[in-house]
């Protein structure tokens, strides 16, 4: 049937089209929803299943050990979940960890990408090198750490802490795991950051210089305004990463002496305490942070999100 | 036959903006017409019409007598080259040459053939096996030209082609792809914003406007009689010089004093049914050294003394700038010319005369000058809506200019 | 500190080559450390020295005495290939409709994958690890190779569609003009020019698999799906008695050199990758 409503004849014999888009607009249409949809279906299916699933899951007392005492308690487990001081502790080490590690990795990452930007001897090498930590397999690297500091086998034990066992005593071991923390992932946020360092014009450099602007005065008043939109995305990026730390602590500590984040808590309630209403609960709230801290940075920091700008064909 | 028409051609985008409104064009086979205009003016979204690039809106496009408004690109036999070229960088110059021949599945023979023809032509033979990055910008540029004509279409696109040539390569290009034009007898559409590209290439140049045609016609036509103000503005370097000025019995009162009207010329203007108040139109070519005119000639027009502000000396003429003491003319033909030219917003402190003199003149910087001006190439403009009043009256020798509908002429 | 204009003068070279030792010293220091771990005779184990008095291949051998770290190792490369395959492929065909193309519901592809780069893996634990242990998944190749390819697919789509969206979009025009179809243009033009952003990216996810512990540790019981970091986590030594240190530092290694292999090859690539194309090396 043709779409005679869309075509109208007009008095002097012109036709005016209406609302069809031609062959090649609607085939584009077609293409770019045919080639999104595999990678789609598989994003939103594996997530987004899954996590209304947690959300019901979360609302029944549900032990694996007991799988037939299944029921139905409402936000029972939330109450019991953040009235547990087990849960704050984590928290809070969790938040500690975060604050601190992005804090310095910040710092020492800009450092790093100053270098790994502009050194004038031996860059490829210099590259390769910050790449290790970056590729290396977590637990590979928390496991060298761990040798370290026990004393007598570890190096670092003996030179820093010869008297103790660092691993041991909360204050020592949280301090060893945002070390661990901060050596693994400084060359990602150095990266990132590199990002937005090679986008600042070296003319805007050398007219600073010839404006009289000493290196420390380009530094702040040029590269840093310039880089701005790449570090709100490093920061970002990091400060969630961060929250999520699981690896190093549980090679580290298994979360020892209240060294515990909150994913190596909701790991040890659902994978060994087989407790799927609780690592369900657990697993929601966590959820909620992440969405909480991500909203913060993108509308109070005004993160924009990469990729997502619109270019004009 | 390759004829490509256009009927009431329209783009606007989903945004609203209107990009090409209602063009009528009748382009003849083998012909070469320019489409030119200040940036945004919808001479490339009209380029992409007609080849499939950007849908049409509205309105028709015929090609060879086919409507073609639904075909995809390469169902409309035309052939496109590029601003930046677009040669494919992982291909070499015969690879590239021939990726239109070898998608459209022709034997070998054909196509090897048909790939050393055409560098034959546009003198490639050294360079069929090297790749885009190692030649120099006129090498690439004659390469995208190779890829379009190896498919021997019915016409040819081009979109600023020269643009991105050094100004000397430009020149030497400028001339290469006339002649080739002319060898090889395609219809071709080429979009350009330089003006003296459209002056010394087309058969006939389309001058548009915030998506509107202005005036088609041969170079000559729209330089001698242009039809509005922005065509007058836009065709002719340096530009023509605009003032205020005042119709007064039979004369025309500016700053630069009285000039006489001839009798046609006054007709003209009272059959255009012209105010009062009018922009003169004058170009530097039509100012002249009192003191090298002879005394007949000096009478048919008039005279003015200023003072000189600068001089530039070409060689071959005199440009001489003389300082006005009045306001700039300005309408909105005008104020999008200056911005078009980056000039919008320098201070003004009143208006400039540019005119061209002989090199035998002897005007000097901050001396005084006595300048002829021939009043019988003057145009006068309504400041209401910029079209030239006395089109049609100027003095013999002139073709009469195009109708509305612009059609190619029979000669 | 931040630029020097001019020559690079002696000095100057001096003052980079110091940092560079600094960075480089501290990147390599906990590798060399493991590795000489992974050297040392089960006496000299606890001497606390850095470098190994006594040198040994017996922890190297002991790890392969039998099939559990092995099976572990096989388990890490075909899991990490087929998901790294899977996750380029689907990648490379939404990056580039997000790159090329105009249809409604971009932007909400992206906002999607951007979610998802940011989800908190461990969220995903719990209802994971039930819905496979109802689908049989549980344990199994494919129970980790869902959540790898859903958690790459955003690194894979953004890196490339960086490299898509530098390909000049005249190309893709000139080839249309040409007498190409949209997938004639995207085999002959655009695919050979991408294939070095494929290739950049294929790495990437392949270390973000190899690298993954939380999903494996969690989704896995086995030798029949765990994969080498977990099998590492859980390695006791030959006999009850015995310190593992020296066969874990020796597995660690082992697990860690297809990564410096591929640091060392493509160190570029990946800088460029990473920085979104902003970095060329």
């Amino acid at each position: 049937m043709t779409v005679l409503n869309e075509r109208r004849q007009v008095s002097n014999g012109r036709r005016v089209e209406r609302g069809r888009l031609s062959e090649g607009r609607r085939a584009e249409r077609r293409l770019g929803w045919l080639l999104c949809a595999p990678a789609a279906v598989v994003m939103v299916a594996v997530t987004g299943y899954p996590i209304l699933y947690s959300v019901w899951l979360s609302l029944l007392r549900y032990d694996l050990r007991f799988p037939d005492e299944q029921e139905f308690i409402g936000l029972s487990n939330y109450g019991a979940v953040l009235g547990n001081e087990f849960w704050w502790n984590a928290f809070f080490v969790t938040l500690l960890i975060t604050v601190i590690s992005v804090a310095i990795e910040f710092g020492l990452g800009l450092g790093l990408a100053l270098v790994m930007h502009r050194t004038l001897v031996g860059r490829g090498l210099v590259r390769t090198s910050a790449l290790i930590p970056y590729g290396i397999v977590t637990v590979v690297a928390a496991f060298s750490w761990r040798y370290a500091w026990t004393p007598g086998t570890g190096y670092l034990a003996n030179l820093v802490t010869p008297e103790q066992a660092p691993l041991t005593e909360r204050a020592s071991a949280l301090g060893i795991i945002i070390l661990a923390e901060i050596w693994k992932t400084t060359p990602f946020m150095a990266l990132l950051l590199m990002a937005g360092l090679a986008l600042v014009p070296e003319d805007l450099l050398k007219a600073a210089a010839v404006d009289g602007a000493g290196a420390v005065a380009r530094f702040r008043k040029v590269m840093l305004p310039v880089m701005k939109p790449a570090i709100l995305v490093a920061l970002l990026f990091r400060t969630l990463d961060a929250y999520r730390i699981f690896d190093n602590i549980f090679v580290l500590t298994a979360g020892a002496n209240e060294t515990s984040s909150v994913s190596m808590l909701t790991y040890n309630n659902l994978i060994r305490g087989l407790n799927l209403g609780i690592g369900s609960t657990m697993s929601v709230l966590i959820f909620i942070t992440v969405a909480i801290i991500a909203f913060v940075f993108v509308k109070l920091f005004g993160t924009a999100a990469p990729g997502a700008d619109q270019e004009r064909r | 036959m390759a004829e490509i028409v256009l009927e009431q051609v329209s783009k606007r985008f989903p945004d609203g903006t209107v990009a090409v409104a209602d063009v009528d064009l009748e382009i003849g086979d083998g012909e070469f017409v320019i489409l030119v205009g200040p940036s945004g003016c919808g001479k490339s979204t009209t380029l992409n019409m007609i080849a499939g690039l950007e849908d049409i809106s509205s309105g028709e496009l015929y090609i060879g007598g086919e409507r073609m408004n639904d075909k995809a690109p390469k169902d409309r036999d035309i052939a496109m080259v590029f601003q930046s070229y677009a040669l494919y960088p992982n291909m070499t110059v015969r690879e590239n040459m021939s990726f239109p021949l070898r998608l459209a599945k022709l034997d070998r023979a054909t196509i090897e053939r048909k790939v050393t023809e055409t560098a034959q032509v546009l003198e490639l033979g050294q360079l069929l096996d090297r790749k885009p990055a190692n030649l120099s910008g006129g090498q690439r540029q004659r390469v995208a030209m190779g890829r379009a004509i190896v498919r021997s279409p019915k016409a040819y696109l081009m979109d600023e082609p020269l643009s991105n040539l050094d100004a000397k390569l430009r020149v030497q290009m400028r001339t290469q792809v006339s002649r080739l034009q002319k060898q090889l007898g395609t219809t071709t559409v080429y979009v350009t914003h330089d003006q003296t590209e459209a002056m010394t290439l087309g058969d006939r140049v389309v001058v548009m406007r915030q998506g509107r045609v202005q005036q088609v016609g041969p170079p000559q036509e729209l330089y001698d009689g242009p039809a509005n103000l922005f065509v007058a503005g836009f065709i002719g370097s340096p530009a023509m010089n605009f003032l205020p000025a005042r119709l007064t019995d039979g004369k025309v009162a500016s700053v630069l004093g009285d000039l006489p009207l001839a009798g046609p010329t006054r007709q003209a203007l009272r059959d255009a049914g012209a105010p009062e108040e009018l922009i003169l139109g004058i170009r530097p070519e039509h100012f002249e050294d009192a003191r090298l005119v002879d005394e007949s000639h000096l009478a048919s027009g008039a005279t003015y003394e200023g003072q000189v502000d600068v001089v530039e000396s070409m060689g071959s003429d005199k440009y001489v700038y003389l300082p006005l003491d009045t306001e700039r003319a300005s309408t909105a033909e005008l104020e999008e010319l200056a911005a078009d030219a980056g000039v919008a917003d320098l201070p003004a402190a009143g208006a400039q005369l540019v005119t061209r003199l002989s090199a035998e003149s002897r005007a000097a910087e901050g001396a005084p000058v006595r300048l002829w001006i021939n009043a019988e190439r003057v145009h006068l403009f309504d400041p209401a809506d910029g079209r030239n009043l006395t089109l049609g009256a100027q003095s013999s020798g002139r073709a009469a200019p195009s109708s509305g509908r612009a059609a190619p002429s029979s000669g | 500190m931040a630029t020097t204009f001019g020559e690079p003068t002696a000095a100057r070279r001096w003052r980079w080559g110091l940092l560079d030792l600094a960075v480089i010293g501290l990147a390599l220091v906990p590798v060399l450390w493991i590795v000489s771990l992974s050297f040392k005779t089960p006496e000299t184990l606890t001497d606390g020295r850095f470098i190994p008095a006594d040198w040994t291949l017996e922890n190297y051998r002991s790890i392969f005495d039998t099939t559990q770290f092995t099976r572990a190792l096989i388990n890490s490369i075909g899991i990490a290939l087929i998901s790294t395959a899977i996750a380029v492929v689907l990648g490379m065909m939404a990056a580039y409709a997000v790159a090329r193309l105009d249809f409604p519901g971009k932007r909400v592809l992206i906002g999607v994958s951007l979610l998802i780069a940011m989800f908190p893996q461990v969220s995903l634990v719990s209802p994971l690890f039930e819905i496979e242990r109802q689908l049989g998944l549980f344990d199994t190749w494919p129970g980790l190779i869902l959540p790898y390819i859903t958690f790459a697919l955003p690194l894979a789509i953004y890196t490339l569609s960086a490299f898509f969206r530098q390909i000049p979009w005249d190309l893709e025009k000139a080839a249309k003009m040409d007498g190409a179809t949209q997938a004639q243009a995207f085999r002959r033009v655009i695919a050979p020019l991408a294939a070095p952003g494929v290739v950049t990216t294929a790495i990437l996810v392949f270390i973000f698999c190899w690298n993954d512990f939380l999903f494996a540790v969690s989704l896995t019981s086995t030798e029949r799906s765990r994969t080498a970091p977990v099998a590492l986590s859980f390695f006791t030594g030959d006999s009850q008695f015995e310190d593992p240190t020296g066969s874990i530092s020796a597995a660690a290694v082992v697990i860690t050199i297809p990564i410096i292999i591929f640091v060392l090859l493509f160190q570029r690539r990946i800088v460029s990758g990473l920085t979104s194309g902003a970095v060329k090396g």
